[in-house]
């Protein structure tokens, strides 16, 4: 149950989608989310869908695995529907009970909002289905970089994303394996109060903890086994690169963002 | 009699539906009788731990049935808990499941969420904690001092408090040292005299089974490859060795000799069998080494 969390989950694969320098993704994820933003009505939302579904197509990820990526925030997504249906108000209710009322203009705003909601999940699932961890930690600290001079640790907060996101699937299958040690001597997680249910997390959290610290003592060991000291006068064994193909993406980019700024700005 | 345990067709499918699908057991048969020490021994990866966990409801079947004592164990899926009640799981690397502030409360975490009285937990406790070689004062340390070994021994005990009818150990002696495994594998032999309880013992040490079961099962690529007495599956070494599994070492030995032109049956698998077999033939006067 715990292994359908797909989030950050990469699909290897040697497509134009793949092979784009991960800064060059970075900076057509925030155009596009720029883009979304400025969508008004109809023809602009559909002209990022299909820009979206041209990027699906192109990176050969399958529809089922960014659809699957959706499920987590399934309850989010109703409840801004729902929200959305009821608090806009216009002119002419189609439909009233007691203080319950649903204008034209609400069903059209939660149209536009699971359509907002959904685009932008897809569209940054694209980005890590697409983008290996170390590559996209690469990326952000390249484009971080200039922070430097204010003094962000740009580099140490890219090394713990990148381990982070490395020690994810571990602690899940972790969590699954002490839960299921747990269970053979008869906890039960899933009956019981909230307070019962909160106290039968205590036999699964207390030995994932230490178990956790446990793991990043031993990792900082072993970093500094191998000199590790920060990022100062280290080199890199991928050097990043942009190509042609990157300038050639991001002018794409940026007259789709401004495109659909222009639309959105007339209405459309 | 009926066995304890009846596994009939027993398939799991890993992630169906997604492309890393993959069978770790496929339709497995085989049973159990009541009080016996069965080995079940396989390479990395041929299934046994999935295998285990099916037994006492952790894992539910993608197809085939599991039946204890004559019942499917999935019968009435609200109370699969009195079935890992009874067949207890010891899981491989068990150390990493102690969460509590003294050994003594984690011992009793089983034996409390069964349901029993303070007196009861408390008798079930020492007894465990005898049985699983530790001793009374290091019951009110905190489990976090310990050593490895100790550690696991007092996870071991944790299972056994809910004096399980049926005990599995999943590789219990893995990352020990010779010493600590021997000492173990007395611990789990006497507790099995004692009780006269039913004992499944997971390993891929061959001579480790060899010394203490009455019979072994031998998973490949997620079927039984065979079952028997340690003998009758020691005389089929080849099919051993192809499932990527060792023979014991008395048993190479006896196998180099006769392939050397002795008359040694090669199935013996205990040091004292081919020291007994040797001296016969040494008596018999034929060939000397
Ligand atoms: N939770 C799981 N999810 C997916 N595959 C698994 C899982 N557990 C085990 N497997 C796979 O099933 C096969 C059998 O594993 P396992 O039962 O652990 O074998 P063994 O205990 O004999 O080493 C292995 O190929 C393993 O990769
Ligand atoms: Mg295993």
């Amino acid at each position: 149950m715990l292994k359908d969390i797909t989030l950050g989950q990469y699909f290897p694969g040697d497509t134009l989608a793949h092979r784009l320098d991960p800064r060059t993704k970075l900076i057509l994820v925030v155009l596009y989310i720029v883009a979304l933003f400025c969508a008004k009505y109809f023809w602009t939302y559909a002209l990022v869908a299909l820009v979206l579904a041209v990027c699906v197509r192109i990176s050969r990820v399958r529809l089922k695995a960014l659809v699957r990526g959706l499920k987590p925030v399934l309850i989010i997504i109703t409840f801004t529907a729902v929200l959305n249906l009821f608090y806009t108000k216009g002119e002419e209710p189609l439909w009233q009970w007691h203080f319950l009322s649903i204008y034209p203009e609400g069903i059209l705003a939660a149209v536009f909002m699971v359509l907002r909601i959904t685009l932008l999940i897809m569209g940054t699932f694209l980005l890590t289905y697409t983008t290996s961890p170390i590559h996209l930690t690469d990326g952000m600290e390249s484009l971080m970089n200039p922070l430097k001079k204010i003094h962000v640790p740009v580099h140490e907060l890219a090394m713990m994303m990148s381990i982070a996101l490395r020690f994810i699937p571990t602690l899940i299958e972790e969590t699954d394996k002490i839960m299921s040690a747990q269970k053979a001597r008869g906890a039960d997680f899933e009956s019981g109060n909230l307070l019962q249910r909160a106290k039968a997390m205590i036999p699964l959290l207390v030995p994932l903890f230490i178990s956790a610290f446990r793991r990043a003592d031993e990792l900082a060991v072993a970093m500094e086994c191998r000199c590790y000291h920060g990022g100062e006068g280290r080199t890199k064994l991928h050097v990043l690169h942009y190509a042609a193909r990157d300038y050639a993406a991001m002018v794409l980019g940026l007259a789709f963002a401004a495109g659909i700024f222009v639309l959105g700005r007339m209405g459309l | 009699m009926e066995p304890i345990l009846r596994v009939e067709h027993l398939t799991h499918t890993y992630g169906s539906g997604t492309p890393f699908e993959r069978s770790a057991v496929q339709d497995l048969s085989f049973q159990v009788e009541a009080g016996e020490f069965l080995g079940v021994i396989g390479h990395t990866g041929s299934g046994k731990s999935t295998l285990i966990q099916h037994l006492n409801g952790l894992l539910r079947p993608t197809s085939g049935h599991i039946y204890l004592d004559g019942t499917d164990i999935w019968a009435k899926p609200k109370e699969i808990r009195q079935v890992r009640f009874q067949v207890g799981l010891v899981f491989q690397y068990p150390e990493y499941q102690l969460f509590e502030e003294t050994v003594y409360r984690d011992i009793a975490f089983g034996p409390t969420n069964m349901g029993l009285t303070p007196e009861q937990v408390d008798r079930a406790v020492r007894e465990a904690a005898a049985f699983a070689g530790l001793s009374e004062e290091l019951l009110d340390k905190s489990p976090f001092e310990l050593s490895g070994g100790q550690k696991r021994r007092v996870a071991i005990a944790g299972v056994i408090a809910m004096d399980p009818k049926v005990l599995i150990l999943d590789e219990p002696t893995a990352g020990l040292d010779p010493e600590g495994r021997e000492r173990l594998l007395a611990n789990i032999r006497a507790y099995h005299q004692a009780k006269g309880n039913t004992i499944l013992l997971v390993s891929h040490s061959m001579d480790e089974i060899a010394r203490n079961v009455d019979r072994i099962l031998v998973l490949k690529d997620a079927h039984v490859l065979m079952s028997g007495t340690p003998r009758e599956v020691f005389a089929r070494a080849e099919e051993l060795e192809s499932a990527g599994l060792d023979v014991p070492q008395v048993t190479r030995i006896a196998r180099a000799l006769r392939d050397r032109g002795l008359a040694i049956d090669p199935a013996v698998y205990t040091t004292e069998e081919l020291t007994a077999a040797l001296l016969a033939l040494k008596k018999g006067g034929s060939a000397v080494c």
